[in-house]
């Protein structure tokens, strides 16, 4: 499918491009059409393509949990209400397992990012051309369906729990208490300044390599399955081979997909345990 | 990666599913899941009570069979030393009947006897009379022998 476009490296940036609404230079609002006009059009601008496959896919996981919430009961679970099930138990126990403290937002909180982010992540596994392209047939020029490739959507949900943290380190320590834990710690009181520099880029290094990881590892992957996408255009040999890679990677890519979430999930549940520490 | 509204937009949608599911599914489902834990672990215990109770009503049953078969024992034993009392009983009395009848037997005999040997020393002596009487060819007064004659008889 890489034929319609003049070379390689155009697929990939294509491919690579967000669907981005937003206004024009001359001052009409409308999508973008490449990467200039992207740049144009600045901040107050939206990844359509990002935002859209990220709340779908949100209330897919609202929905199937929610149904199953409604029908739980004592009874024997059987079906979808079973592997709902399965999936609370395993994050209440990774809740109980490094949160000691009680907190009932913990629980749900990791319960959304697991499953949204695992589900943002499976959209990895469709092949890259195939909803693009659908997409292009009704005249959308860039569509990017992995919603976690794109850095917007891993800061927005990193940068929430790194309001959380804030949130619960001052309620926990108070003002006085999450100031002394980062000005008076790793040295004595009087090296105050180097402690604050040390201990600030700690904290502000949580939310950015919790979204950082999360993009990176999901980026290069897409990246990955576009260059072998690649090869399907180089004549059946290459073609065949790169079925091959595509399968060989895209199961080892439902590794990364599960990880990743899994990886995000108890990093923040651990970033909120130490929030919530008051004992230090 | 440029930065746009799209992450605001993520965030507020983050927040706002997190709020939805800690409102509406973690509460029901962990609920749920509690209270079919203390079922089970209910469900769990009564059958260990019901299993208990088994037990001891076999120990119970076996208990009293035991005392059953005892007790019966018991009854054989009694009935049978009754049962050789009886007989006993029964011989000494049949014993003594028998030694009774015997008695009765011997006196019986012994009077007949009597009376056989009375009535023949009768005859012989009225036999001698009437021998004595040829022999003498006269009649004899019988009123005036009649000691001697009475000697006589005693003599036979």
């Amino acid at each position: 499918m890489a034929g319609s476009y003049a070379n390689s490296s155009e697929y990939i940036k294509h491919h690579l491009t967000n669907l981005v609404y937003g206004q024009h230079a001359d001052g009409s609002w409308g999508f973008a059409h490449g990467a200039d006009e992207i740049k144009e059009m600045g901040f107050w601008s939206i990844n359509v393509d990002s935002m859209l496959f990220s709340v779908g896919l949100g209330c897919l996981f609202l929905w199937i949990f929610r149904r199953a919430a409604k029908k739980a009961s004592t009874d024997a679970p059987t079906g979808m209400q079973n592997f709902v099930e399965m999936m609370i138990e395993f994050i209440d126990d990774s809740v109980r397992g490094s949160f000691s403290g009680k907190n009932p937002l913990v629980a749900p909180l990791a319960l959304t990012i697991f499953v949204w982010i695992f589900l943002m992540n499976l959209m990895d596994l469709i092949a890259v051309d195939h909803i693009p392209w659908l997409a292009s047939l009704l005249g959308v020029p860039y569509l990017k369906i992995v919603p976690s490739t794109d850095p917007n959507i891993t800061f927005g949900m990193s940068l929430s729990v790194f309001a959380l943290v804030i949130y619960y380190s001052i309620k926990m320590k108070g003002p006085g208490g999450f100031f002394a834990e980062l000005a008076f710690h790793p040295f004595p009181k009087f090296m105050m300044p180097i402690n604050l520099v040390l201990e600030g880029v700690t904290l502000i290094a949580k939310p950015v390599s919790l979204a950082l990881r999360l993009f990176g590892n999901l980026y290069a992957g897409e990246m990955i399955f576009i260059l072998i996408a690649i090869m399907y255009s180089g004549g059946w040999i290459l073609g065949i081979s790169g079925g091959f890679l595509q399968l060989g990677w895209a199961i080892f890519h439902i590794l990364i997909i599960t990880l990743q979430a899994f990886i995000f999930m108890t990093l923040t549940i651990v970033y909120l345990d130490m929030a919530s520490q008051t004992d230090h | 990666m440029n930065f746009n509204a799209t992450l605001i937009g993520q965030t507020i949608t983050f927040i706002v599913f997190v709020w939805f599911c800690m409102k509406y599914i973690w509460p029901p489902l962990m609920a749920a899941l509690e209270e079919r834990n203390a079922r089970i672990s209910e469900g769990l215990a009564a059958a260990q009570r019901g299993q208990q109770d088994l037990e001891d009503a076999q120990a119970k049953v076996s208990d009293s069979l035991k005392d059953a078969k005892q007790q019966a024992q018991e009854i054989i034993n009694q009935a049978q030393k009754r049962a050789n009392e009886i007989v006993d009983e029964a011989k000494d009395s049949a014993r003594d009947e028998a030694d009774k009848i015997k008695v009765a037997a011997t006196a019986d005999i012994d009077q007949q006897v009597t009376a056989a040997r009375e009535h023949l020393r009768k005859e012989v002596s009225v036999i001698a009379l009437a021998g004595a009487e040829q022999i003498l060819k006269r009649e004899v007064d019988a009123k005036a022998h009649a000691d001697v004659l009475d000697e006589l008889v005693a003599q036979i």
